[in-house]
């Protein structure tokens, strides 16, 4: 087999679904913040609220978009270019994957619909019970999601049948405690998605002095939300390193940078690891530390690298560094969400133009933590697809020519910096723009499918007052 | 239980072509027209329903995924090279209804993108059902046809085919759902159309016999098959006397009937292969308990609303555009 397809392909399955994780977390996030925001607005009443949902309603609906749009291609990818693995894993896979779709397509079909346009013909409450049903939704599809990777990860409840594996336990399958784990941190990492964008948003009107109402609410309630997740993110992110240090000892390995059996063993916080020299450059670490992260206990023999023939070990430096990178975010959206939670609780926080422009630098740091944790998962469990089971190079479509793959992988990153240029630049328009009139009647032809639509008309309703004042 | 997924796969292929296909075809005379004018009320003409058509398509792959892996592997990784075409098609036209009205200056690259992505993707599905209906390289239940195994003569001939099919269609559509000049000029467009695409069945059905394709042992053998392409004249005769009448709706409904027969003929005279002569339905179908899994959700819950939510929202939308509305 040729190995330059299957590195291709890697880097198009990689690469495409980067791209599309970036909306899914957006999306996931902002509909809680709107379910948030839309209580809030019932119970006190304060129309301040109401804005921001409006507003916020409206980029969500083109986050919305793009997800869909660029998660078609990976519902294609597994036949095209993992035909193997979509051969013998269809009967556990496929299943789990169109349950996604069909709750997808029924979430669009009613609560989104009703969202978008059912403001003034529905009762209240129905309105609020619409945005948590649409929050429940996506969280439902990230769990059907999470479900399908988990099993690759984790692979439990078959039996090998004629090539196939036969799903011979479903209970297992969707109630495998290492799926309970990740899910929490995929949805909590969403969370934060939402919580930092709104925060972020906050405080970059504040820093321009505009809608200072809406800025205070976004940045408060975002600070405050996040300073409760990321502890708990943490909590979820220690089970996440538990469950590898079991089932996945190899990766488990390669993040820490452990490429001896050690006892007790150290922990390695920054160094270059070598995999040819198989040992750390310039690394700085703290002796019984790693026994205690892995086991809790002082003196634990824990494996390294070398435990493992070199076929079985995943690359080390991408996993190493991409987990520091994650856990690095972590520490900097802490530092900024607790500071900025105790600012605004003594409310000096619109003195401190520097936390404010931290807070608004700050939105990148939930998506780079996203991918560098899938990076970290998904390079990490290499070589295997089917951890333990089916390896990523034999999965592969065996007749796959590199050039049809360079064709694939060319065309799809000219599409997607195209859609996703013009994509990114109306989010901005509209952030920019900010928190200004709202929906209004829906209008024409616009239909819960086509949520970008609603923008459309948004352009067209005379707020060009309010627009220059936020030049 | 796979019975019941057969049906699932059918319903949602069929719904796809029906929907899609006067969608698509809409998009491919877009790219006839000049006028702004008529670009918009031509875009207005399809702009509520297009995404929740293309979900079908979605519907399709993943149910194909679960309840028949075989043949989604098999299929999805053959056509490698079409099946881009057509995603990148569908995406560039998808983005094309939200993008084009943002921008004046940069609206030829959308309407190009809409008119190009929609003719590439009817292309590209036609070819791939004609490349099935020829045969493709298959031993062992393993395709052996490389990059452009899917490529031939006849394969092409079929693309052109639905691509003229899915355009009479749209201008059906057209008829049926707008008034005045955009009506006109698309029952100006339906016979050209209509003789077009009665060509090209003419053709097809030559080659077939020159080739000694083997669908064409099949239907000898099976007489009762030519119960669907008589549906299908009986519709086209329907459908052109209401031409004559000018009963604006009752074209579509046949070219809709039309569509019906020829993929109930092709669907038949396949049976019980799914990939034709080299693999079954049930040498495809997932064990037991993959089908079983779904059906429990999906199946009995889920389809059947999809299927009332289709309904509805072309409840909603039925009737003539009104020409104040086309201003979208
Ligand atoms: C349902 C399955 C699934 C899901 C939800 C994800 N992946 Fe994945 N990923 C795969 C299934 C997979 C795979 C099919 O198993 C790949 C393809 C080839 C491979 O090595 O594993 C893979 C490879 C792969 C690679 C290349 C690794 C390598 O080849 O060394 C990267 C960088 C990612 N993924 C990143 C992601 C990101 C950012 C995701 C966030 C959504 C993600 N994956 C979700
Ligand atoms: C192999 C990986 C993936 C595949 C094949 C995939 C497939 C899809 C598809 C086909 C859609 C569009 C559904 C529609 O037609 O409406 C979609 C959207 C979405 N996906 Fe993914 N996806 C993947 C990864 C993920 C991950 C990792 C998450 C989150 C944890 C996720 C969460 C979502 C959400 C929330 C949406 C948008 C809202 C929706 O339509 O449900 N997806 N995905
Ligand atoms: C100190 C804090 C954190 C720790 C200890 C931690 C730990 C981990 C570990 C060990 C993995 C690998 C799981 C696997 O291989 O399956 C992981 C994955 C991941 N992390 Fe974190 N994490 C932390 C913070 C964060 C933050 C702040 C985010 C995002 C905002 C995040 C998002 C993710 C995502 C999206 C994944 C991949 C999904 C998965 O495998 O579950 N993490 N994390």
């Amino acid at each position: 087999m040729d190995l330059t397809a299957l590195l291709l392909s890697r880097i198009q399955f990689g690469s495409t679904i980067a791209f599309h994780i970036i909306f899914p977390s957006f999306s996931i996030g902002l509909a809680a913040w709107l379910t948030v925001l839309e209580a809030l607005h019932l119970w006190t009443r304060r129309p301040t609220y109401r804005l921001i949902f409006e507003f916020w309603l409206k980029i969500f609906g083109i986050a919305f978009g793009l997800g869909v749009v660029s998660g078609i291609v990976m519902a294609f990818q597994f036949g095209t270019n993992w035909s193997v693995l979509a051969r013998m894993s269809g009967p556990i896979q496929g299943p789990l994957l169109s349950y996604e779709t069909f709750t997808a397509f029924t979430l669009e079909a009613s609560f989104f619909g009703i969202l978008l346009f059912g403001r003034s013909r529905v009762p209240p409450w129905f309105y609020l019970f619409s945005t948590a049903m649409v929050a429940l939704g996506t969280s439902l599809s990230a769990f059907w999601i999470m479900a399908n990777n988990t099993w690759m990860q984790v692979p439990i409840g078959y039996a090998m049948e004629n090539g196939q594996f036969v799903p011979n336990d479903w209970t297992q399958i969707t109630l495998n405690p290492v799926l309970w784990v990740r899910f929490p941190h995929m949805v909590l990492a969403a969370y934060l998605t939402g919580a930092f964008c709104a925060a972020a948003t906050g405080a970059w009107y504040l820093l321009r002095g505009i809608f200072s109402a809406e800025a205070r609410v976004m940045l408060r309630m975002g600070l405050y939300f996040a300073a409760v997740l990321l502890p708990a993110q943490l909590v979820f992110g220690h089970f996440n390193g538990d469950y590898i240090h079991h089932y996945q000892p190899a990766k488990f390995a390669a993040i820490e940078g452990r490429w001896h059996d050690e006892q007790p063993a150290s922990e390695v916080l920054v160094g270059i690891p070598d995999e040819t020299a198989e040992t750390n450059h310039y690394a700085i670490s703290i002796p019984v530390l790693g026994s205690l992260i892995a086991s809790m206990s002082l003196d634990s023999k824990e494996v390294g690298l070398t435990d493992f023939p070199p076929e079985d070990r995943p690359p080390v430096a991408i996993p190493f560094f991409s987990f520091r990178i994650m856990v690095g975010c972590w520490a900097i959206m802490l530092l900024i969400a607790w500071f900025g939670s105790y600012l605004i609780h003594k409310g000096r926080i619109e003195h401190y133009r520097l936390l404010l422009w931290a807070t608004f630098l700050s939105f990148p740091l939930p998506f780079i933590a996203i991918l560098s944790g899938w990076v970290t998962a998904e390079v990490g469990r290499q070589p295997w697809v089917v951890y333990g089971v089916l390896r990523t190079a034999d999965a592969m479509t065996p007749f796959l020519s590199t050039q049809t793959v360079l064709v694939s992988l060319a065309v799809y990153c000219i599409v997607y910096t195209f859609i996703f240029t013009f994509g990114t630049y109306y989010i901005y328009r509209l952030l920019r723009a900010g928190p200004v009139g709202s929906m209004g009647l829906p209008p024409i032809g616009a239909v819960p499918n086509r949520p970008m639509s609603v923008i459309n008309e948004q352009r067209a309703t005379p707020i060009s007052g309010h627009l220059s004042a936020g030049e | 239980m796979v019975m019941f997924w057969v049906s699932v796969l059918a319903i949602s292929i069929l719904l796809y072509i029906f929907l899609d296909g006067f969608d698509l075809g809409i998009g491919i005379l877009f790219g006839l027209t000049g006028s702004e004018e008529r670009r918009r009320a031509m875009m207005s003409a399809v702009a509520p329903i297009w995404d929740g058509n293309e979900t079908w398509l979605v519907v399709a792959g993943v149910v194909l995924w679960g309840a028949f892996p075989v043949v989604y592997a098999t299929l999805f990784s053959a056509f490698y090279l079409p099946l881009l075409v057509m995603l990148a098609g569908l995406i560039l036209r998808g983005v094309a209804f939200e993008y084009r009205n943002k921008t004046e200056r940069l609206r030829w690259i959308w309407d190009a993108g809409f008119a190009g992505g929609s003719l590439v993707a009817a292309f590209t599905q036609g070819l791939m059902v004609g490349a099935l209906v020829e045969g493709l390289p298959i031993a062992n239940g393993h395709y052996t046809g490389g990059d452009f195994g899917w490529f031939s003569p006849f394969a092409v001939l079929c693309g052109v085919g639905l691509c003229l099919g899915y355009a009479l269609l749209g201008a059906c559509w057209l008829v049926k759902k707008c008034e005045a000049e955009i009506r006109e000029s698309a029952y100006r467009l339906i016979p050209y159309l209509a003789v077009g695409l009665f060509v090209f069945l003419i053709v097809v059905f030559a080659y077939a016999l020159a080739q000694h394709l083997r669908v064409i042992d099949l239907w000898l053998e099976r007489p009762y098959l030519f119960a669907f392409p008589a549906v299908g004249a009986i519709a086209a005769l329907v459908a052109a006397s209401s031409f004559r009448h000018h009963q604006d709706s009752v074209p579509f409904y046949m070219g809709a009937l039309i569509f019906a027969a020829a993929f109930g003929t092709l669907a038949i005279s396949f049976w019980p292969y799914m990939i034709p002569f080299s693999i079954t339905i049930y040498e495809a179908a997932a064990p037991h308990s993959s089908l079983a899994f779904m059906f429990w959700g999906e199946g009995l819950f889920v389809f059947p609303l999809m299927l009332l939510y289709t309904v509805i929202s072309y409840t909603v939308f039925r009737g003539k555009l009104k020409s104040s509305e086309t201003h979208y």
